[in-house]
């Protein structure tokens, strides 16, 4: 199985379109080894500023530089980048619908060994009440391009998640993936399994497992949270009658929660919400915490067949 | 004196070797912030503070808040070291299941408040010496700060408050070794003169070097006996501080070369053994 | 002391239960980030001037200095306006207040768009999604001044943190004193047959015009008064919902990631029906008239009329 660095993507994206637009400025808090930020600075000094330890500082700074034409990469790590300058991301940013973009390496349980302060299970939601924001959490390195891309060529606000570890490789072309409305990994009847992030490649292995049993399932890789593919999502839950929610982040509030405002709104089916139950977790390897939160092939595999009794 | 220094610089020896070893053993953490800070809590633990290692939650002790969180591996050897848990337990350090926590975490027995996510230790202490003062009570309250923590605004909230509500049962401490994540200080963010800024808010300013224990401990006398204003210990330390290649090299503020850190341990084990018998039975 | 009908922002009652416990209890200390007159802590802080501390503008450091008070063994009050302590505060709120899980009671003012005149920076419609997300936190948002004075006593009791959100402006008393609240439980203000209406905050007196005209019309509402979005009082939905098979949530908070959400992943995942949801919807709202904002924002009784008409609708449809 190939894989890529996700965070290693976000960098080597951002020289690209730095090399392509000169607007294109990015600012670190401290970190930008770790946030591969600091492929950038060696290549456009003038265009990268490291703020220091200080977020909040950095997302109002780069709504003022957006307010002159700017397309600023705020970036540090997703605990920091959304919820230490939360009100400053909805005052300086999404209110004027400035056009920041804001990218968010080490979200979810990837941090591991840091423990529960340094780990994100609240960014999405966090973010996703603000109104004007988009919110895109790839699932791979490719997907991680693609979004960096669209970010680029997007007016307005935008929350990027990325990973920390090598990730297995979804997508062969950053061109082929669709940001916006999701992409469907695998196609089945019985059920779709809606994910995002490091889990959509789970959902696609469990796909596998289930096939071979006689289940079969639609995997669909959300990358955009906010606005979630309404469409998209209501006619596959049409089709398939129930719905599972793969994800690394809280239960309450993140993928689980937009497709279940939307599935029950329009079309209401039984539904599994996979993800952390809304516990602080704890530091070890990031292995063994997805294995503590139930997010593994096998408990998917599980869910997935207790789903399917719930169904009509 | 003199053989209070000499046992305060034994135990600070041996808080470095436990630094090294849990950090090698977890295969990441944060060794140059430990190791420039391992003096000035070797003072506070093993002089300085009231604490019973027995009974942890003591309502009277002490408070100790590491703000700069990532260097909890010091703290929690000083810990084990003075018997608040095993010291075999330093081994699990950042092992799922553990108490030890990448970061620290209230739960923990002997620490006082969750910290590492930066800037806000010393509002937390504040809050701890207002409570002091609302109850009469005496114990006192220590925050050691990082200097790139500094660069968040939150501490400069904290310090106006501090001197504003007159907290003389606060003492800060900074860690002034001059080097953060992505370089020294004064690449990253200048801070421009740190006792000045001190001075300006109207805290007591005592300026030492943090690796001398004849500095230390006399520091802390000075502010004990300060009344009215919060004092503030700027202690001018060495990233890395007893590990050669570490000295000074900000890319060791977090593990860099597993391989080279333990080969590190085990030249600090015969060596420390070699040296001195108070260490033969305390090493692992 | 607060009678039926009377219009009263729940911000006063919070002031005056303050008073109150503090009168009773003298381990409770209230911090207060410079608003004090605003949010009526400034009356705690009149009689008991030693255990009240104005932090400044400065909440991210208040937050963290309550923390550390309560921590102490205090139990703290935290005031200041709902933008402040949900968002400025954020991380504070969710590294120092809920993972350590210390007593630390923020209880704020200028929730939803009560604020009205304000505008948009002091209107917080995000709150109580982004509070309901970090692991531990209660949170409350009471729908009068009765209700807040009993939530505010329970809160000194309740063991952990609780983020309770109060209004600006004034809102109906709807609750006689004889009611009796408990933190997570929801209340059952109206039985009905055909829909169940769950509001939270200020929206639950509107919830009861609309199902003063709705019954006129032929559909009777089942009214809940959610005033505790987390944790989420299930068995109350349940037994409503198996009766009405339907839901209109309501809330002055946007339509993502708060009650409507809420509800939303609860019955998907436990019992699926139709479920629609009123508030703001992903827009920033602006300065203006209370009642005048619910109408242009599409949060008036005549909103919550329509969608219980539509929810109506597509349980026939079902069927």
């Amino acid at each position: 199985m190939q894989t890529a660095s996700m965070r290693s993507a976000y960098g080597e994206s951002l020289v690209e379109i730095g090399q392509k637009n000169k607007n294109v400025v990015v600012l670190d808090c401290d970190l930008s080894k770790a946030t591969k930020t600091s492929l950038f600075a060696e290549k456009f000094p003038d265009r990268f500023f490291n703020m220091g330890i200080a977020e909040q500082n950095m997302m109002s700074f780069a709504a003022g530089l957006a307010s002159c034409g700017k397309i600023p990469f705020a970036t540090t790590l997703a605990v920091f980048a959304s919820m230490r300058p939360c009100e400053q991301i909805r005052t300086s940013i999404c209110i004027g619908n400035m056009n920041v973009k804001i990218g968010a390496p080490y979200g979810g349980l990837c941090t591991g060994e840091n423990g529960p302060t340094h780990q994100c299970i609240a960014d999405i939601n966090t973010m996703r009440g603000l109104p004007n924001m988009t919110i895109l959490a790839p699932s791979d390195a490719t997907s991680c391009k693609a979004c960096v891309l669209w970010a680029a060529q997007h007016k307005g606000p935008v929350y990027i998640r990325v990973l920390r570890d090598n990730e297995p490789v979804i997508y062969s072309k950053a061109s082929e993936v669709d940001v916006l409305s999701g992409n469907r990994l695998k196609d089945g009847n019985d059920i779709v399994i809606f994910s995002n992030g490091f889990t959509s490649h789970m959902a696609v292995v469990a796909a596998d497992l289930l096939e071979k049993e006689g289940i079969s399932v639609t995997v669909h890789d959300i990358i955009s949270v906010k606005p979630i593919p309404e469409k998209a999502v209501i006619s596959m839950a049409k089709k398939c009658g129930a719905v599972m929610t793969v994800e690394e982040h809280n239960i309450y509030g993140g993928l689980g929660s937009a497709i279940a405002e939307v599935v029950s709104q329009k079309c209401p089916v039984p539904m599994k919400i996979l993800g952390v139950s809304d516990y602080f977790s704890d530091s070890g390897s990031h292995q063994s915490l997805l294995q503590r939160a139930g997010l593994t092939v096998e408990n998917i595999v599980k869910q997935t067949k207790s789903l399917l009794n719930k169904k009509e | 004196m003199i053989d209070k220094t000499k046992e305060l610089e034994r135990w600070a020896q041996l808080l470095r070797y436990d630094v090294v070893r849990m950090i090698s053993n977890a295969g990441s953490g944060h060794p140059g912030g430990c190791l420039s800070a391992a003096d000035i809590i070797t003072c506070l633990y093993f002089k300085e503070m009231n604490i019973r290692p027995e009974e942890p939650d003591w309502p009277d002790r002490d408070r100790f808040i590491l703000s700069k969180g990532h260097a909890c591996p010091v703290l929690y050897a000083a810990l084990a070291r003075r018997g608040v848990f095993p010291v075999k337990k330093l081994k699990t350090l950042r092992k799922a299941g553990s108490f030890l926590q990448g970061h620290p975490e209230i739960h923990t027995s002997g620490i006082d408040m969750t910290s590492g996510c930066l800037g806000q230790g010393l509002s937390v202490g504040a809050g701890m010496a207002v409570a002091a003062k609302i109850d009469r009570k005496f114990y006192r309250t220590y925050v050691m700060l990082g200097c790139g923590e500094m660069n968040e605004g939150q501490v400069w909230e904290s310090v106006m408050c501090a001197s504003h509500f007159k907290l003389d049962n606060l003492l800060a401490i900074v860690d002034y070794n001059r080097l953060q994540f992505d370089g020294s200080v004064d690449e990253v963010l200048s801070p421009g003169s740190m006792v000045k800024r001190w001075k300006g808010f109207n805290w007591n300013v005592i300026e030492i070097d943090g690796h001398n224990i004849n500095e230390i401990l006399p520091a802390f006398e000075k502010a004990r006996n300060t009344k009215e204003v919060p004092t503030v210990i700027i202690a001018n330390t060495i990233k890395g501080k007893g590990v050669s290649f570490m000295e000074n090299d900000y890319l060791w503020h977090s593990l860099m070369d597993r391989d080279k850190l333990a080969e590190k341990c085990k030249q600090m084990k015969k060596d420390m053994e070699n040296a001195d018998s108070f260490y033969a039975k305390r090493l692992w | 002391m607060y009678k039926l009908g009377d219009s009263i922002p729940t911000r006063n009652a919070y002031g005056d239960t303050l008073v109150e416990l503090g009168r009773k209890n003298d381990q409770i200390v209230v911090f207060e980030a410079d608003i004090g007159k605003s949010t009526r802590s400034a009356i705690f802080g009149k009689e008991f001037p030693e255990r009240y501390f104005n932090i400044g503008v400065a909440e991210q450091n208040e937050m963290a200095i309550a923390a550390g008070a309560a921590s102490c063994g205090k139990i703290v009050f935290v005031s200041t306006y709902a933008v402040f302590a949900s968002m400025r505060a954020c991380e504070q709120v969710r590294t120092f207040v809920a993972y350590p899980h210390v007593n630390v009671k923020i209880c704020v003012s200028h929730g939803g768009i009560t604020p009205a005149n304000d505008g948009v920076t002091h209107q917080a419609t995000e709150d109580l999604g982004i509070m309901r997300t970090i692991p531990g936190m209660t949170v409350i948002m009471p729908a009068d001044a009765v209700s807040t004075r009993e939530l505010v006593i329970a809160a000194t009791q309740w063991d952990g943190p609780i983020y309770l959100r109060l209004t600006r402006d004034g809102v109906p008393v709807i609750y006689n004193e004889e009611t009796s609240f408990k933190i997570g439980k929801g209340i059952l203000l109206r039985e009905g047959k055909d829909i169940t209406i769950i509001a939270i905050g200020d929206m639950v007196s509107k919830a009861l015009d609309a199902r003063d005209i709705l019954s006129k019309q032929g559909i009777l509402a089942e009214v809940i008064d959610m005033h505790t979005i987390k944790p989420l009082d299930e068995s109350i939905i349940l037994d409503s919902v198996r009766k009405t098979g339907g839901v209109v949530t309501v809330e002055d908070h946007q339509v993502e990631c708060g009650l409507g959400s809420a509800v939303s992943e609860f019955l998907g995942e436990n019992y699926p029906i139709p479920i629609q949801r009123i508030g703001l919807r992903n827009t920033f709202a602006e300065s203006g008239e209370y009642e005048l904002l619910l109408k242009k924002y599409k949060m008036s009784v005549d909103d919550i009329i329509s969608g219980c008409f539509k929810v109506v609708g597509r349980k026939k449809k079902k069927r």
